[in-house]
């Protein structure tokens, strides 16, 4: 369970200031699939810096699973990264010239899974994310864009985190792969109850999910459920 | 993260770059195999000048005509061209000190030698039949100067195999032949065993005849340019020295040490000068070769860095996974090191070869020693740890946002 309250960020550079969040606050339950909507510039993605424990808050607290995050050393939120949350970025961010399948185990070598057990979480996450077996082990720059954001998306599950985020994952794909990333997201959110964050600043990739957070220069604008919600299948 | 895990992750990042990962080991290849090879012929010079050193005799002291100054007289006729020391000089030692094995007296000069129509530049030594005990001379044919030949001022000559070779022939058999010195013909009597060395002072381009013809048919006077006095052991040799120093102050009434006619030369103090200097050179050999190592160095630092910017997303995108500062630091490092250790590896057979080769090809002698081979391979893997440490630091220092969004 997610719960921030009153978070603010301030970005100084030289003597300019910048405040990315002007206090925002809100609370996300284990098992929701919740969009975070709003224009370039809006401080999504510093929001999910925070989020994600890549960055700590200028003042505010974060509650994740009932531990204040807001306060850590860079090492321990190296361990809750690790442990708890798993990133899909919208530029896709493998490593190049390694294999899908070690791409999406590179999270349990760092968590110290046992080599033997690698392979097999691996090849489990990549078949939830959707991708095709015959695909495994190729390398990550022989792939479309579609296949390296499975990849990316299975990555995230491979640690079994308790949030998984998506900073504009769809931006870089055309819209019918697009859908089909934000259908693979919808699916584990209901058939594997993970809790999914997905930021966007469009509308139509937002509906995807169950409640929409729209946010405009630093502050919180609406916060309701999605009407007129996407379903789609497969 | 296993030790497997971060050789896995070098192998596929070293191995991703092949061509620029080679061209920076071979900076190391480069400075390990030359500091290997230079100090294998470093420490082959030394051995080979120590070793033509001892083979000149055991326990040796020569003594020698040094130059008379009186005070104020700084001009210097240079060693052993003064004419302070005779034969009776040298039957004292052998009669007087009971530590000395043998003495040997000598004169030697250089002469034109001549045989029937070849000739040849070489080293005349008048000496007596305790030479070759003295100097670890051995005949390989014929006889060596007998005591009575220099009783008697006799006419014959014992040749080195390199002035026979030159007066004779390759191989023939001299023995029988005349030689003429100084228009004095000599009879051939011997000729000595091999011992290998070259140039200017080679025992093997020699000729030896006895020490009294010499004095009367070629020097025309009765001094000797050199005693060798062999001691009874190597304890032996520094009161020998001293001894020899008093017997002779007396003999020549010089009450000064410091205006003695004389030198005596301590074989020891002859190979410890020796070895000081191939020693000095084996340093230079070595610090001219650790220049192009240390340039190596620098090579893979900034190969590193280089290495460090490009992947500033990949770095990234391990510490949103969860990678620590310590991981990074500890991939980067690695990296570094693994390019120097196995520049190293190269490096020491490259080496090897190359001191192998000169040798082969008899340039001089080299000798590869372990220690070096050793010191090499803590220096690669030194240098990995030194110019890889900032990058890697650099690399782990970096902040996840900031090498998220670099572009
Ligand atoms: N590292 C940073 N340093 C300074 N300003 C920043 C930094 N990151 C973001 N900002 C500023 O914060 C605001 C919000 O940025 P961001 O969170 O990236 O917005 P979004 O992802 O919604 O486009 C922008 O005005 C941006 O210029
Ligand atoms: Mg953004």
């Amino acid at each position: 369970m997610i719960e921030i309250k009153d978070v603010t960020k301030t970005y100084t550079t030289g003597d300019v200031e910048c405040q990315a969040l002007k206090g925002v606050s809100f609370k996300i339950e284990d098992g929701e699939f919740v969009a975070i909507m709003g224009p370039s510039g809006s401080g999504k993605s510093t929001l999910m810096h925070i989020l994600g424990a890549l960055d700590t808050p200028t003042s505010g607290t974060y509650f994740l699973d009932g531990k204040d995050v807001s306060t850590l050393s860079e090492d321990e939120l190296a361990d809750i990264r690790k442990n708890k949350i798993g990133f899909v970025f919208q530029t896709f961010n493998l490593l190049p010239r390694a294999s899908v399948v070690r791409n999406v185990m590179l999270p349990l070598v760092y968590a110290g899974v046992k080599p033997e057990e690698r392979k097999n979480r691996a090849e489990d996450a990549l078949k939830s994310a959707g991708f095709d077996e015959t695909h495994f082990t190729h390398l990550s720059n022989q792939l479309s864009g579609g296949q390296i954001q499975r990849v990316a998306i299975a990555r995230a599950l491979v640690n079994n985190p308790s949030l998984i985020l998506a900073d504009e994952p769809t931006g870089n794909l055309d819209s019918k792969t697009g859908d089909i990333v934000l259908v693979t997201f919808q699916k584990l959110n209901t058939e594997q109850g993970r809790t999914i964050v997905l930021i966007t600043h469009e509308h139509d990739v937002a509906e995807y999910a169950e409640r929409i957070i729209h946010i405009k220069d630093g502050a919180i604008l609406s916060d309701a459920k999605t009407q007129a919600r996407k379903i789609h299948s497969l | 993260m296993t030790i497997i895990d971060i050789l896995q992750e070098t192998y596929i990042a070293l191995s991703s770059n092949k061509v620029r990962s080679f061209l920076t080991t071979l900076g190391i290849v480069i400075g390990i195999s030359s500091v290997i090879a230079m100090v294998a012929i470093g420490q082959g010079a030394q051995g080979s000048i120590q070793a033509s050193i001892q083979s000149i005799g055991s326990n040796l002291i020569l003594v020698m005509p040094g130059d008379q100054r009186g005070p104020g007289f700084q001009v210097s006729a240079g060693r052993g061209s003064a004419r302070t020391l005779v034969q009776d000089d040298a039957d004292a030692i052998a009669k007087e000190i009971t530590l000395a094995k043998a003495v040997a007296p000598e004169l030697s000069g250089r002469y034109q030698v001549t045989s029937r129509g070849k000739n040849t530049n070489t080293s005349v030594v008048g000496t007596t039949s305790a030479y070759p005990g003295v100097r670890n001379i051995e005949i390989d044919q014929g006889t060596f100067i007998a005591d009575q030949h220099v009783q008697s001022l006799s006419k014959v000559a014992v040749l080195g195999p390199t002035t026979r070779d030159d007066l004779f022939g390759e191989g023939a058999d001299a023995v029988g032949q005349t030689v003429r010195i100084k228009n004095v013909e000599f009879k051939v009597i011997g000729i000595t065993k091999a011992k290998g060395g070259t140039g200017f002072g080679s025992q093997d381009d020699m000729v030896f005849i006895p020490l009294s013809s010499a004095q009367r048919f070629l020097a025309g006077d009765a001094y000797v340019t050199t005693i060798s006095v062999e001691a009874m052991d190597a304890d032996a040799m520094a009161s020998i020295q001293e001894q020899i120093t008093t017997l002779l102050l007396g003999r020549h009434h010089i009450l000064d040490p410091q205006l003695a006619d004389f030198n005596t030369l301590n074989q020891a103090d002859i190979v410890a000068t020796a070895s000081s200097v191939t020693q000095t050179f084996t340093i230079l050999l070595a610090a001219v070769a650790g220049i192009s190592l240390l340039v190596g160095g620098i090579g893979i630092m900034n190969m590193m860095l280089t290495n460090v910017t490009e992947r500033t997303k990949e770095i990234g995108l391990r510490k949103a996974i969860g990678a620590k500062r310590r991981d990074i630091n500890v991939q980067f490092l690695v990296e570094a090191i693994a390019l120097t250790f196995l520049g190293g590896l190269i490096g020491i057979m490259l080496g090897w070869l190359i001191s192998f080769g000169i040798t082969y090809f008899g340039i001089i002698q080299t000798s590869v020693s372990v220690s070096s081979v050793f010191l090499a391979f803590g220096v690669s893997a030194g240098i990995g740890i030194v110019f890889g440490y900032y990058p890697a630091r650099r690399a782990a220092r970096l902040n996840p946002i900031v090498a998220l969004r670099y572009e």
